[in-house]
């Protein structure tokens, strides 16, 4: 019987379970303390507005502690996070200082002359009392997340590789998680490096691509899941995809041939007026806007996403601010629409990948196409 | 009070305002784009069923790319409120 299983019934019966989720979820959450909370603090009618715009900020933004969670008891909370190296170099004065983010008593105290501020955009970053410049290169929560992604990846692929070393996949059919990832490697090559690249160049930049599209999927992954040791939206950072973005440029100024420079700045076969006019345009838009557009385009799919969730679950307790019995009777539709959430960005972590990884690669083919290859 | 002291006054929510006005007309030309992207698509499925797998990848690579763009314009919008 289950074998005959048609469509609408599965379907069915993944509609009854995500209800089933729900119901469960909201049953849980009218016990959930947090749901209160927003009476304690409402001190003035845009308590609600500012409290969500920190919450919001305080998760996506970077920090120098891991916050795991607090006790909500107002504001003699206990809060239970690991505590972070913070490094700083002094530019003015010229001298380092390395301690631990224990000391900063989550925003109650400075050290140092250092405070973390705690509002807004800027939550998270380090500010010095007298104003001078100072060079941030601590450890913070997403450097450790990358740091856990890192280690995962490693674990992965190392452990991969020594079954494939010794045969396992190579001379005999591969088992196990070897297939998940053997697969993704052969899409990679094929829809993603075949296409754009000469079999040769395949070979050169196939290892850049995987461990692109893999960084990328596996640190957008961690991302979702909500406790340590995710959690910590590290490619929702405009740094990180910044620097992505970075590597990617260099990469492929070092590796960009003759033909491409002479490509761009003197098209062939175009009229010299439109040539005047069409050669900014592609120095700007080759070297300028699309290694940018790469850095923006991944930045903001990850930090919408992550805000779209949290601001869906904040709403509760804006609700519940008004009246209780509001907060408790929306729990149900923002727990069925955090999930919608979820899902979509499961499928967006994916996606943005793919995306980054065949721009990178179409990008470079460009960039290192030899003069026989075309006209 | 004159017209230009009230809003000069108000600048800081004519902003915000300003911000989220952006996003919403960003969030229109998404659905437009990616509407006209699955339209096509479609039309291409039922002309062709054969190559739907072909089809739906490329789908999906187009509307990444006008989402990438609608979510340039959030992102402004979030500066504009933010910063």
């Amino acid at each position: 019987m289950r074998t005959y299983l048609c469509a609408e019934f599965k379907g069915f019966m993944v509609r009854k379970n995500i209800l089933i989720l729900t119901v469960l979820l909201s049953v849980l959450g009218i016990f959930n303390p947090n749901v209160s909370w927003a009476d304690q603090h409402s001190e003035h009618e845009e308590e609600g507005g500012v409290n969500m715009k920190n919450q919001i900020f305080g998760h996506v933004n970077d920090s120098h502690s891991w916050h795991i969670f607090s006790t909500a008891e107002g504001h003699d909370a206990k809060h239970f996070s690991i505590p972070l190296p913070v490094m700083v170099y002094n530019i003015d004065a010229g001298k380092f200082d390395f301690f631990s983010s224990s000391k900063f008593e989550h925003g109650h105290a400075s050290h140092a002359g250092y405070t973390e501020q705690q509002e807004g955009l800027k939550s998270g970053k380090l500010a010095r009392e007298d104003g001078a410049k100072f060079f941030d290169f601590s450890i913070t929560k997403n450097v450790l997340a990358m740091l856990i992604a890192i280690a995962f990846m490693l674990w992965l692929f190392l452990s991969i590789a020594k079954k494939y070393k010794s045969g396992q996949g190579a001379t005999s059919a591969p088992k196990g998680i070897q297939n998940a990832v053997e697969s993704v490697i052969q899409f990679v090559r094929e829809q993603i490096a075949e296409p754009c690249l000469s079999k040769k160049n395949v070979k050169k930049f196939l290892p850049y691509l995987l461990t692109l599209f893999f960084f990328i999927w596996i640190n957008n992954m961690f991302g979702l899941i909500p406790i340590f040791p995710g959690g910590a939206s590290f490619t929702g950072n405009f740094a990180v995809t910044v620097a992505l973005a970075l590597i990617f440029f260099v990469i492929m100024l070092l590796s960009s041939k003759k033909g491409y420079w002479m490509h761009m700045l003197n098209p062939p076969g175009v009229p010299f007026g439109i040539k005047l006019l069409l050669v900014p345009i592609e120095i700007v838009s080759n070297l300028l806007i699309k290694p940018a557009a790469l850095a923006i385009r991944l930045f903001a799919n990850m930090f919408a996403g992550h805000t779209i969730i949290l601001s869906i679950i904040l709403l509760v307790s804006i609700f519940a601010g008004l009246a209780k019995v509001a907060g408790v009777v929306f729990l149900p539709v923002s727990i069925g629409f955090t999930i919608f959430m979820f899902c979509l960005e499961l499928l967006v972590a994916a996606i943005q990948a793919f995306i980054f990884t065949n721009l990178a690669a179409v990008f470079l083919g460009e960039a290192v196409a030899e003069h026989d290859d075309h006209h | 009070m004159s017209l230009l002291t009230i809003l000069l006054q108000e600048s800081t929510g004519m902003a915000a305002a300003g911000g989220a006005i952006g996003a919403g007309i960003a969030a229109l030309g998404a659905g437009l784009g990616v509407g006209q992207i699955g339209k096509g698509a479609l039309e291409a499925m039922a002309r062709q069923p054969e190559i739907v797998g072909d089809l739906r990848a490329n789908m999906i690579l187009a509307a990444a790319l006008v989402e990438g763009v609608a979510l340039f314009a959030v992102i402004v919008g979030v500066l504009a409120i933010f910063a």
